[in-house]
């Protein structure tokens, strides 16, 4: 149950970091990326703010055996750099710039109702599933 | 090239990002998880029953945020950035496309893999900024 609770937390706080930094605000987003015209910088800020607190935190928390409410960690067994990666990153990229969101902002943005981001969450969904199948 | 910076919006970016901070922590220090997006969504689908709960929770808990949100905060959504409906389709198939084959997304990636100094993450992070700085150039915002 407590493991409940927090999984729900986690996605509370994180949504509340997202909309309080403006980053549910898709110009702020395009902003940081237009780098070669009108560079708006927020967007550095929420990284060092959520780097600085996590890397200081994982620092601690990779000592432990095991998470508090469960047996083991979950991480990643994949360490290589693969071309999946890149391209994969390539493609999300140019995603992420022709609309201003990312999938946090765009599931939290869908408390606004707004045609545009229900119309990119089902795009979006639909071709996840479909990639997944694919390439897994 | 101009900067734009703001101090009242640049403090609440880095008060909303130790939010983030705080609660990728969170999911790590209690259950063990990272707080990638894409991957934790998806998996609602995908994943066996007994792990769909957590994912569904998280998911839940981000819809509440934002619900939250619009009621407190001066206009959370109210964007100057507005594309047409089909270049939103487009973009939300290149996101979905890409998180899959990248496995992750500015949160899994920018945020936790970086602070956990993961290789990958921090690659996956440069391309990604770099093609999106790109299109923006390009789309000539």
């Amino acid at each position: 149950m407590s493991k409940y609770i927090i999984s729900f937390l986690s996605g509370l706080i994180f949504s509340f970091g997202l909309t309080i930094s403006g980053m549910t605000l898709p110009h702020k987003v395009v902003g940081f990326l237009n780098v070669f015209r009108q560079w708006d910088v927020t967007l550095v800020f929420v990284m060092v703010g959520a780097i600085l607190i996590h890397s200081f935190s994982y620092f601690f928390i990779k000592k432990r055996a095991s998470p508090l409410l469960d047996s083991q960690f979950y991480l990643p067994n994949k360490k290589n750099i693969d071309t999946r990666l890149i391209l994969g990153a390539l493609l999300f990229g140019v995603g992420w710039a022709l609309s201003g969101l990312c999938p946090g902002p765009a599931i939290v943005s869908l408390a606004s109702f707004s045609p545009s981001i229900i119309v990119f969450m089902l795009t979006m969904t639909l071709s996840s599933l479909i990639a997944h199948r694919v390439f897994r | 090239m101009n900067i734009i910076f703001d101090l009242k919006d640049c403090l609440m970016a880095l008060l909303g990002g130790s939010l983030i901070g705080i609660s990728a922590t969170l999911l790590m220090l209690y259950i063990g998880r990272i707080a990638g997006i894409s991957g934790i969504y998806l998996s609602i689908f995908t994943s066996n029953k007994a792990d769909k709960i957590w994912r569904f929770l998280f998911i839940f808990g981000l819809l509440t945020g934002g619900f939250l949100s619009s009621l407190f905060l001066v206009n959370p959504f109210d964007s100057s950035f507005s594309p047409s409906l089909f270049q939103m389709a487009v973009a939300g198939a290149i996101v979905g496309l890409g998180t899959q084959l990248g496995s992750g997304c500015t949160s899994g990636h920018g945020v936790c893999g970086i602070s956990r100094f993961s290789q990958r993450s921090i690659v996956a992070t440069f391309v990604f900024i770099f093609s999106g700085v790109l299109t923006v150039w390009i789309m000539g915002v």
